[in-house]
């Protein structure tokens, strides 16, 4: 029955529709780089109304029977929300479901570590909000770079959201009176954001690994938990499975699926220095991109602006302090440059508030882009607080005067223990520092409205897709995007796809394209063990750090993006030559995860370049030097840069970038403006 | 500043281990405990030898993924807070240290200071949830929660798998993390449904696992980074018990 509902009701949605083939080295007016132009691609969106389109979809798309789901495999890479929550959806419906993670257990994925909280347009506080103004609200705050049909399905999901968290017992904050609570966020003018305290990741991540874990128990779902995907098999163009590594034992294994989702999440790792784990990397996402898939918008990378800063020279990691802070607190820093006084010393009249002064009707709950790009503005300038003068101030004594400590306590008393057990200082008597730090990554997998990939079966979702964000996150929005993919979407546009395969044979794992793939993955392994040089992965990771964080960071232009290609390519040599891995690959070895994943880098960085390099213009996260008004602000260019730029692997040569006209139909291009 | 460090080196779960000492010199104040770990690894891995295999990941205390035990102690001489949040301001220059895998027959060793915890995993797995279907539920404010009962089953959910109470109990005990889910649970209205059954099975499967008795030392809640309370394993036991005389 399913599979002639969905033949007669032709969505099936395998290939994307290529358009007006070109093929053009692109010369832009300015000269900019030597990527090369390739067609136009599209992105499947439903027709009718922007408010119909997702019912429509589910409405008619096809579906597999219960009797079928059992026949048919999907393996999903990681089990952060998005990952955990779509396997524990798809075991519940009755697919044979493999879930991969490299942590030691699912609930470790870095979800864990997003503080806030997570939007949803619930209304409940009874101050105008609604699907739509959430919609724009996510356009607006994206800088008009997403697509309208995805962000409105988005904000129509966020409401089940809530439900199901709150049925699978996540302990969001409440109202004496028992009903929901809700705090704002960046970017908005109404309280949408739901919270469990300063821990709202951790408890919806571990209310989806719960669900995983019952599915574990039923023996719908199983486990590959330290293991890591290193390569995406493909057969006749579409996905058929992976090679993953056993990170204990370091065997390579072959593991086939009639569908596979990457929900790995996103590679702000790639500065070194950042608000994500350790291990957050992107190499599933890279390999599948070098087999086929699209990468998009690569170098939209959201800085938080509510990071500790750097201490010293051996730092592995800054530490996040929820953007709700921002509530509460003020923002400033001192009017004269290298004032070396204790915070609690300078008067009031000699504070600059920044963030009010430049934008007073967002004031200190500007965007993150904005409150970022204009805490370096000021950083650079030589306002900078702190030993390193690398931060600014972020002070609650106003708060704590209007409130009483006791409010303040209840509402951040956590973040303030992590402030003191981290810097030794003791936020309720001074202002805290912070500093922007790499986040979140907007960009990433090129997938269509069904979540696909451009290879047919392979699918993104969260934060390894690219799709809703724009060129700016908007605070409490990566949970929700995660969660929706997973419970909401991918659901019904995997089935969709199945739905005409049930007859298809799993792949075999000993098809000659596994095979092919397996040797691949062990001669880099070999090739890394065997360098023998003097310098470790991390070395290496850290000096590419730096350098995409002064040539494409917070800020950007045409010739240090030229340079950091270049530099970008030596590195790369160089980390060939005197990489060092003393154990061998078929053993547990840190250092050698380390080392695919620093090597992947390399080319994300460079990419990176070319996407920052060929968008001439600002827009959101990117901020291109050349593109801006007298005052700073961004200059976005609708009629040459209303694109999405999704960039095709050349076997290393300049990438091919592809172009997703934007259209909008139910918004008005305007200047985004926060004052 | 400068450490001696004595740290267990262990080549894989059967080979046999020791204390091996390494000095570490220049050392800053502000730096974590971990990133002196990767200080080492570094200086080890560049010479050509082994690095020490440690667990870590997000580095803010959050994911549960780290843990050693420092001079005896589980996360090191600091109440409340993960090995990771540890830094070295809490010592002094010259000191000597003693670094350890968390030591629990049911966390077997697997290299170094790394350690198998999926024991844990196989407890949620046995009843830690609400059987609650994904893709629809009902309206989130048609069950009221009241603002003490929604914190008190956050206190409850705070606690982040770690194993620092099994590693500290000298019993090897798991009660404070078993506990903790069924009180988080139990003391909401939409998972009393099934809080019998889900008490027994995961008290089941925490016996079968090989974790020790607890015998109320309370030395679980003083080593919690999350400061989980051990109310939640008397809590746990009037479930258990309920259950057992009004069946489950």
């Amino acid at each position: 029955m399913s599979t002639n509902f969905a033949e007669a009701n032709s969505i099936s949605r395998a290939t994307i529709e290529i358009h007006e083939p070109r093929q053009k080295t692109i010369e832009s007016k300015t000269g900019g780089g030597d990527a090369i132009e390739g067609k136009s691609i599209r992105a499947n969106i439903p027709s009718g109304d922007l408010a119909d389109k997702w019912q429509n979809f589910k409405d008619h798309a096809g579906l597999v029977s219960p009797a079928n789901r059992k026949k048919l495999r999907v393996i999903v890479v990681g089990t952060g929300l998005a990952g955990a929550s779509l396997a524990a959806t798809l075991g519940e419906m009755g697919y044979q479901v493999l879930s991969f993670c490299f942590q030691d257990s699912p609930r470790r994925a870095h979800s864990v570590a997003a503080q806030g909280g997570v939007n949803a347009c619930k209304n409940y506080k009874n101050d105008g909000d609604s699907i739509y103004r959430m919609f724009y609200d996510t356009i607006k705050g994206g800088d008009f770079r997403a697509r309208e049909a995805n962000v409105y399905r988005l904000a129509e999901c966020s409401q089940l959201l809530i439900d199901q968290a709150v049925a699978q017992g996540v302990p969001f904050a409440r109202e004496y009176s028992g009903y929901l609570n809700n705090r704002s966020f960046g970017g908005v003018q109404v309280s949408r954001t739901f919270y469990a305290r300063g821990q709202t990741g951790q408890q919806l991540l571990l209310g989806a690994y719960q669900a995983l874990m019952r599915q574990v128990n039923a023996g719908t779902v199983k486990l590959y938990a330290q293991h890591e995907m290193l390569d995406l098999v493909t057969i006749d163009g579409k996905a058929a499975g992976i090679i993953a590594r056993n990170l204990l034992t370091g065997e390579i294994e072959r593991h086939a699926a009639h569908v596979v989702v990457l929900a790995t999440g996103g590679y702000g790792k790639i500065y070194y220095l950042s608000t994500l784990a350790m291990g957050c990397n992107a190499s599933a996402i890279w390999r599948a991109h070098k087999k086929g898939a699209f990468m998009a918008s690569t170098s939209w990378i959201q800085f938080h602006p509510t990071s500790l800063p750097q201490l010293g020279e051996h730092q592995s990691k800054l530490t996040l302090m929820s953007e709700s802070l921002r509530n509460d607190g003020r923002i400033w820093v001192p009017k004269k440059q290298n004032d070396s006084r204790a915070p609690n010393d300078i008067p009031e009249n000699e504070r600059d508030y920044y963030l009010e002064r430049r934008y007073p009707s967002f004031g200190n709950l500007a965007p993150r882009d904005i409150s970022s790009r204009a805490a370096k503005e000021r950083i650079d300038a030589g306002y900078g607080v702190g030993p390193q003068k690398n931060a600014v101030y972020l002070d609650f004594s106003h708060a704590i005067k209007a409130q009483g400590k006791k409010k303040i306590a209840e509402k951040y008393g956590n973040l303030f223990d992590m402030y003191r057990k981290i810097t030794g200082i003791d936020a309720y008597e001074q202002p805290m520092m912070i500093s922007p730090s790499a986040h979140f990554t907007m960009g990433g997998l090129w997938i269509d409205y069904d979540l696909m990939t451009t290879i047919p079966g392979l699918f993104a979702a969260g934060e390894a897709n690219f799709a809703d964000h724009g060129a700016n996150r908007l605070g409490a929005n990566s949970l929700l995007q995660a969660c929706v993919d997973g419970y909401f979407i991918a659901p019904y546009t995997i089935a969709n796809y199945l739905s005409n395969k049930i007859k298809t044979e799993l792949p075999s794992t000993s098809h000659q394209a596994f095979v092919e793939a397996e040797a691949n993955v062990k001669s880099q392994l070999d090739l890394f063990v065997k360098i023998r040089g003097d310098k470790t992965a991390e070395m290496f990771h850290k000096e590419l750090g730096r350098l995409l964080y002064n040539y494409c960071g917070l800020s950007r232009n045409r010739e240090g993006l030229k340079t950091a290609i270049k530099k970008i390519r030596d590195l790369k040599d160089e980390f060939y030559a005197r990489l060092m891995i003393p154990e061998e690959a078929t053993t547990l070895n840190v250092e050698l995860e380390k080392a695919g994943r620093v090597a992947d880098y390399f080319e994300i960085g460079e990419l990176m370049c070319y996407d920052a390099l060929t968008r001439e213009e600002s827009c959101g996260a990117h901020f291109r030097e050349e593109y801006q008004t007298p005052e700073g602000e961004a200059v976005r260019d609708d009629d040459e840069f209303r694109f999405i730029s999704a960039w095709e692997w050349n076997n290393g040569q300049a990438p091919i970038l592809h172009k997703e006209s934007l259209e909008f139909e139910s918004v008005k291009l305007a200047e985004r403006s926060y004052k | 500043m400068k450490l001696k460090l004595n740290i267990w080196r262990q080549e894989s779960a059967t080979a046999k281990g020791a204390f091996k000492t390494y000095t570490l010199e220049n050392l800053e104040k502000d730096m974590s405990f971990l990133e002196m770990l990767d200080v080492l690894n570094e200086q080890l891995v560049t010479k050509g030898e082994r690095p020490v295999v440690f667990d870590h990941d997000c580095r803010e205390g959050i994911c549960g993924t780290c843990g050693v035990m420092i001079n005896g102690r589980a996360h090191g001489p600091i109440g409340g807070i993960t090995t990771c949040q540890l830094h070295l301001r809490s010592f002094n220059d010259g000191d000597e240290i003693t670094v350890e895998p968390f030591r629990a027959s049911t966390f077997p060793i697997i290299k170094d200071l790394k350690i198998n915890r999926s024991a844990f995993d196989r407890i949620i797995s046995a009843g830690g949830y609400i059987s609650a279907s994904t893709g629809s539920a009902p309206e989130a404010n048609s069950i009221l929660i009241t603002h003490d009962v929604a914190e008190s089953a956050f206190d409850s959910a705070a606690c982040i798998g770690c194993g620092a109470c099994v590693a500290t109990c000298k019993n090897g005990s798991a009660a404070l993390f078993t506990s903790a889910k069924i009180s988080h649970l139990a003391k909401l209205p939409q998972g009393r449904a099934e809080a019998r059954i889900r008490v027994v099975k995961m008290v089941e499967q925490m016996d079968k696992e090989g974790f020790g008795h607890c015998t109320n030392t309370e030395a679980c809640e003083a080593e919690c980074p999350m400061g989980v309370s051990v109310l939640n394993i008397a809590q746990m036991n009037w479930e258990y018990n309920k259950a057992l005389l009004l069946g489950a």
